[in-house]
């Protein structure tokens, strides 16, 4: 019998912070309730300084609800729960940053949907939420989650891999599954481009966010049907790295290339810098 | 790092170097200035000043002077909030020589008229530099209960300073040496594993040939 990976996150945690095990948890779970929070408080009046963002969260809900959707039951809560929170973010509310808080989406859009649809005790969700993070701090040290530093593919493909790791433990995967479900993500995102608009955490973060919870739930499916990431999941992400290292500094959130150039981002920004939005 | 690093930390969005960084950077000042802050002048540099006002920096920084941390959900009201408290606040832009991209100076008058001149600097990941002091370097992050003494240039105030140290149990995680010329104004800066006694921080401000000190405790 394996040791399950959430408790080797959790020893190591307890190692390196010099906590004991429940402590650990308590505070994994306050991080949990802190993302539960955000999400019920998300306020679709509210709308960003630049008013780029704001009110989509409202809208998803109300397909989903009112309408015949065209994703799932549970895909579509999602990323009614990923634009909320990348909403809510750029409003200036309460997020958990997971791994940063440009992606603070995907987690949280995966596991609260997981939670309330499975019906999931919550220590439950707290254990993926160490899946999550183990994954993350691999990619943070061997790679990047900032994208600055390695481009969207750093933020948002770093949060796609955590959060397909944590649906994968959640669904019963094995341990080589659950690292083998975060390659599967982070593939569908090599080489993505960090170029927000007026270099604002809203255009494109918001949607993105939602794309990785798309991409993370992909990941979980291909895995539990029995389908294998062909590349070895170190070599996923040592390539992750030496792309972002080849990601030209203007496509890594300086905002001088790609969706920031263009004609509409650079009016958006004009109207910024004088004040008229 | 830790998980936590990870997976947190909770924050008032929208950027962890424009907004949660920013918060901490004034939170530091406003604890080292070691009373209310009465006027402050924030002076911006860099992706600050250019992208400051869609990421809140202004409001981030202001709330940090006014002792809020990170995730404290009043950030975007601190305007407000300080204006309530009676204390004053100016933007501009900071005229530096080689800043970090993400830099702002503060110069800030405390209610009893203490002056205090920081330049913060947010790292990334709401880590965060304090890069000088009074015009003088300094570097630390606000991690750990840091001293910083302005002193003359002159023998023996190291070991005045470490044997106080040395005598409190306090252990020395990380130190730094600075002046401004030979025989003019130095500053030391120390990071400590453990909290300095007030006392003892009182004691060195009176010693001969000590300008100023300044401590910055974790203590709420």
């Amino acid at each position: 019998m394996e040791c399950p990976f959430w408790k080797v996150i959790l020893d190591e945690d307890c190692k390196e912070r010099s906590v004991s095990k429940e402590e650990s948890f308590e505070m994994m779970r306050h991080m949990y309730r802190a993302m539960k929070e955000a999400d019920a408080s998300y306020d679709s009046k509210l709308r960003s300084a630049s008013k780029m963002a704001g009110g989509d969260g409202e809208k998803l809900e109300r397909y989903r609800k009112e309408k015949t959707p065209l994703f799932g039951e549970f895909l579509a809560e999602a990323v009614e729960k990923a634009v909320k929170m990348g909403e809510s973010n750029a409003c200036m509310r309460r997020i958990v940053a997971a791994p940063t808080a440009g992606s603070c989406g995907v987690i949280p859009a995966v596991l609260l949907t997981y939670e309330k649809q499975k019906h999931t005790a919550e220590e439950h969700i707290v254990e993926a939420l160490y899946v999550a993070a183990g994954i993350g701090e691999v990619l943070a040290v061997s790679a990047s989650i900032s994208g600055a530093g390695g481009g969207c593919q750093a933020e948002i493909g770093s949060a796609a891999a955590m959060a397909a790791g944590a649906l994968t433990y959640l669904e019963g995967g094995a341990n080589e599954q659950i690292v083998k479900a975060a390659a599967l993500a982070l593939k569908n995102m090599l080489g993505l481009t960090c170029d927000p608009v007026a270099g604002l955490v809203e255009v494109p973060c918001i949607k993105r966010n939602a794309s990785g919870a798309v991409n993370a739930v992909l990941a979980a499916h291909l895995t539990m049907a029995g389908i294998q990431s062909a590349i070895e999941p170190d070599e996923v992400v040592d390539s992750m790295r030496r792309i972002g290292a080849m990601i030209p500094a203007c496509l890594r959130e300086t905002s001088q290339e790609g969706l920031a150039a263009t004609a509409t981002a650079r009016r958006i920004a004009d109207e910024l810098a004088a004040g008229e939005r | 790092m830790n998980i936590f690093d990870i997976v947190g930390p909770v924050m008032v969005g929208p950027s962890s170097s424009h907004t949660a960084g920013a918060v901490k950077i004034g939170y530091v000042a406003g604890k080292l200035l070691a009373e209310p802050v009465a006027e402050a002048e924030i002076l911006l540099y860099g992706s600050f000043l250019a992208t400051g006002k869609g990421h809140g920096t202004q409001l981030a920084i202001v709330a940090g002077l006014l002792g809020m941390e990170p995730d404290d959900v009043r950030i975007p009201q601190s305007f407000s909030l300080a204006r309530e408290k009676g204390m004053k606040f100016s933007f501009g832009e900071a005229k530096l020589k080689d800043g970090h991209p993400n830099s702002v100076q503060l110069n800030l008058t405390g209610v009893s008229g203490r002056r205090l001149e920081i330049v913060g600097q947010s790292l990334g990941g709401s880590l965060i530099n304090i890069a000088s002091i009074d015009g003088l370097s300094a570097n630390f992050s606000g991690e750990y209960p840091t001293l910083i003494v302005h002193n003359m240039d002159q023998p023996g105030h190291v070991a005045e300073v470490t044997s106080m140290l040395s005598h409190k149990s306090v252990n020395i995680a990380t130190m730094q040496l600075y002046r401004a010329g030979r025989g003019g104004n130095a500053v030391m800066v120390i990071e400590c594993d453990q909290e300095i006694p007030e006392e003892s921080v009182q004691w060195l401000a009176h010693l001969e040939g000590v300008n100023k000190v300044t401590y910055y405790s974790l203590n709420k």
